[in-house]
């Protein structure tokens, strides 16, 4: 399911921005961070809490911590303090983060291998 | 409502306050505990929540012993404790590691472990595991570490759920804890007990009472006529942002939290009583944290923070019973979660002298009466 955005893009618009998150393209304007861009693309959640419960940016000035995204590789990024730049990777973050060289399963011990 | 007077209290309501309290109260007694203020130094609620085995008492090996018999204890304590206060402690006891990037501090450290060894003989054991052997078992480990220790016996457990957990169990089962109750006179009272007098002027009776007031038992033991003095050692601690991957291991300075964060710790200084923390200790502990995972140099740190130790002169417990003042006691120490378990069960026969009562004259207040006369 898609759920349409509440947001217009603003009327003074700047020079149009392709960006992708998760893979599909989204755009964005000179001058928008990467929440306004992110809300105006989809009304879906742009992450799911390491609750499991689904989020998307709410206060839009850095403070509430609600609008982490990947951004280009770097995890847990306040999309609403980043400004959008042409070519940035965006993806949703589901639950915690990763750690680039550590996998999820650790190597097994044993003393005599 | 008629409140039971209570039959011993005890001055301080941290970790060893109320593991204390909560071991008097489940052995029959009615207990009450006073807490100060809010402002107090309390390590109870800034520490690393290891429960430790690995160098505890190298060189006193009553100690080495004591806190073996803890360790043994918290599982069964844990249980108890997580069903009376429905809290979740967290506890994990699957070993942990030490880890060194100075090849003389590992082979120092090599040789505490041996004397350890020797006092505890096969209630111990523990393995030295050199650098190349450990990156083979954890490919996740930095080149500069040159080795590690590691002890079977070693776990954590989550330290604030821990203080919440006997507070809560405390209450349940009968206790009454009274807040901003800071003692500032303990007097022997006419016709016995004690009188003690809080800052708010108001006075309290005890027949008995029991110190265990962290930093801000100093004063109140010379009061008794103890001779431990209490100082201060800030250790500083860095939390990291949650992570989903579970770490392999536990380290003495590196451990994940239950809720995924890392625990990043401990600094040692004796800079009396400040508990600020710096930034030039927050970047040596994150440059060690990266040192032993090089995979966390991007991860970030939400929190940083200091905590005074609770230090005697000597590092080790104070068990004491005061000589001039029948039915006083103190008992204070570092490592107040590992001995938490002790201080619920064993430490409530000793202060009840029952049959079941420890010997723990190592730890008597005396071996610091010389020092203090002097
Ligand atoms: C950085 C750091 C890391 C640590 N890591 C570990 C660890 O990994 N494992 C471990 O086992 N231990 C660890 N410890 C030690 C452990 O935290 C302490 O041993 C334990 O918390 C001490 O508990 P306490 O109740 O004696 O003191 P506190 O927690 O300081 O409590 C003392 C209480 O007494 C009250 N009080 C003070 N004066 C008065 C008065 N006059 N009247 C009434 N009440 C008073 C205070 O308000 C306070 O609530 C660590 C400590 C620190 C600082
Ligand atoms: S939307 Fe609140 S911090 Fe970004």
């Amino acid at each position: 399911m898609t759920i349409d955005s509440r947001f217009l893009p603003r009327p003074d618009a700047g020079a149009l921005l392709h960006m992708t998150l998760d893979g599909a393209p989204i755009t964005a304007r000179a001058g928008d961070t990467l929440a306004a861009a992110i809300l105006a693309a989809s009304g879906d959640a742009s992450r799911h809490s390491t609750m499991g419960t689904p989020r998307t940016a709410y206060c839009m000035m850095g403070v509430c911590f609600d609008c982490l995204i990947e951004v280009d590789g770097q995890p847990n990024t306040q999309a609403c303090m980043v400004a959008a730049r042409d070519g940035m990777v965006l993806a949703r973050q589901n639950g915690a983060r990763g750690l680039r060289k550590l996998s999820s399963t650790p190597a097994q011990s044993n003393a005599d291998g | 409502m008629v409140l039971r007077s209570s039959e011993i209290t005890i001055i301080g309501g941290g970790i060893v306050g109320l593991s204390t309290a909560l071991g008097l109260l489940q052995a029959g007694l009615r207990v009450t505990v006073l807490n100060g203020a809010d402002g107090d130094f309390r390590a109870s609620q800034g520490n690393f929540g290891l429960i430790w085995l690995q160098g505890k008492g190298a060189d006193f090996a009553p100690y080495a012993a004591w806190t073996r018999e803890a360790v043994a204890r918290w599982p069964e304590f844990a249980r108890a404790l997580q069903e009376l206060s429905g809290v979740d402690l967290a506890l994990q006891q699957s070993g942990g590691f030490e880890f060194f990037t100075d090849p003389d501090e590992f082979t120092a450290f090599a040789q505490s472990l041996a004397q350890q060894q020797a006092h505890l003989g096969p209630r111990f054991s523990h393995e030295m595991i050199d650098g190349d052997t450990l990156r083979r078992l954890h490919p996740e480990i930095g080149p500069e570490v040159v080795g590690a220790s590691f002890c079977p016996l070693d776990g954590h457990v989550n330290p604030l759920r821990l203080l919440t957990a006997l507070q809560r169990a405390f209450v349940t089962l009968g206790g009454e804890i009274r807040t901003g109750a800071q003692v500032v006179e303990i007097a022997q009272a006419q016709g016995g007990g004690f009188d003690l007098r809080l800052k708010d002027g108001t006075h309290l009776g005890a027949p008995r009472a029991v110190l265990c007031a962290g930093l801000g038992s100093s004063t109140l033991a010379a009061q008794l006529g103890f001779a431990t003095r209490v100082s201060p050692q800030r250790g500083e601690l860095l939390i990291t942002e949650k992570l989903g991957p579970r770490l392999g291991f536990l380290s003495s300075t590196i451990r994940q939290v239950d809720e995924g964060g890392l625990q990043i710790g401990g600094t040692k200084a004796n800079v009396g009583p400040d508990d600020r923390e710096t930034l030039s200790e927050i970047n040596a502990l994150a440059r060690h944290a990266v040192t032993v995972l090089p995979a966390l140099a991007d991860v970030r740190v939400v929190r940083a923070w200091g905590a005074l130790r609770v230090m005697t002169p000597d590092g080790y417990p104070v068990y004491a019973r005061s000589p001039q003042h029948p039915g006083a006691y103190l008992v204070t120490c570092h490592s107040g979660v590992t001995l938490a378990s002790l201080h619920a069960s064993l430490l409530a026969d000793w202060i009840e002298d029952s049959a079941a009562a420890p010997d723990l004259e190592a730890f008597d207040d005396h071996r610091f009466a010389l020092s203090a006369a002097a």
